[in-house]
């Protein structure tokens, strides 16, 4: 089994996790170190001189020794996402760029075109693009002739917790792009959101809110880092078909006569 | 050469500084030391090109660090 790696590095989790709204820098630290997971999603925002914010949690992500994965949350046109990710690239020394262009405020779904755009411009510029995208497949080859060599469809709106709400998109989806590194990014509330993910053979989930709100995010996040596992490990097992008929698991035959 | 005063807008807000290029104006605002990215009127200012990056009055200056995200 060829090991999961985007634009050659390695990844040695499944789960991506979010440091977004934890209740305290210590508990997004445990969080991480519970979860396993070895690439963190991060962003940049104004700096203040005085009060600094930015530059203790940087040190913090710093000491937690993971790879991370800047955004560009917010961005709502190609230009505002191209220049926060060439900030990014300073600032975090990676060329890797977890590209959100926005295009609805409600739903936070991205605005396609301008996603397209952006990764064109950017993968031309060496970024390596990880773009949040929609199931739609379309869009999807857009992206891979832009130079995206990974691709990651919401399972929900951002911060939803709904789980999976288009399962059979996302099962074409893996169906259509049998290669490519998929990551579902968005939506997950629950672990068997991340499994059910996983047992459709996505290589991998970006999520944050799930545990960063869930009344113990530490607990939360090894929860979802087993979710995933699981769920991986059926994907590779390979799920028994559905049917619409039940059949006895236990042998009929040899049944004694009781009547 | 004596730096003139002039009225910038940084992060959003109306600030006075004495500056002639971007390095001296992170210095004039005590970011010197920090970990921050700059963009000067939208447009992205590598680290190398602070000091050779004059500034105006009406400037819009972004100074922006690591933060947490999704």
């Amino acid at each position: 089994m060829k090991p999961l790696a985007f634009y050659g590095q390695t990844v040695t989790s499944r789960l991506l996790l979010g440091t977004s709204q934890y209740p305290s820098p210590a508990i997004l630290a445990e969080a991480v170190k519970a979860s396993g997971a070895g690439i963190v999603t991060v962003s940049l925002r104004r700096e203040g001189a005085r009060l600094r914010e930015g530059q203790d949690f940087w040190g913090l992500i710093r000491a937690l020794g993971v790879k991370v994965l800047p955004n560009t949350a917010g961005c709502h046109s190609v230009k505002e996402a191209v220049t926060t990710a060439q900030m990014a690239r300073e600032v975090f020394d990676t060329p890797w760029i977890k590209l959100e262009v926005i295009g609805e405020a409600d739903t936070l779904q991205p605005d396609v075109f301008a996603l397209v755009e952006a990764a064109r411009i950017l993968s031309a510029d060496g970024f390596e693009v990880f773009p949040y995208t929609t199931e739609d497949l379309v869009v999807a080859e857009r992206l891979l002739e832009a130079g995206c060599q990974v691709l990651m469809p919401w399972g929900a709106p951002i911060g939803s917790g709904q789980g999976l709400n288009n399962p059979w998109g996302l099962r074409a989806m893996r169906a259509h792009f049998p290669d490519v590194p998929l990551v579902v990014d968005a939506g997950i509330g629950l672990p068997s959101h991340a499994a059910a993910a996983m047992e459709l053979g996505y290589d991998a989930i970006l999520l944050n809110t799930a545990v960063a709100k869930a009344g113990d995010p530490v607990a939360m996040a090894l929860a979802m880092a087993r979710a995933i596992e699981a769920g991986r490990t059926a994907h590779l097992a390979g799920p028994m078909p559905p049917r619409d008929m039940a059949a006895p698991s236990t042998p009929v035959l040899g049944k004694a006569n009781l009547t | 050469m004596e730096t003139l005063a002039l009225l910038i807008t940084l992060n959003g807000e109306p600030r006075e500084l004495a500056a002639s290029n971007l390095a001296e104006a992170l210095a004039a605002l005590d970011y010197a030391d920090a970990i921050v990215a700059t963009a000067l009127n939208g447009e992205f200012v590598p680290q190398r090109k602070r000091r050779e990056t004059p500034l105006a009055p009406g400037d819009r200056l972004e100074i922006v660090a690591p933060r947490q995200g999704g």
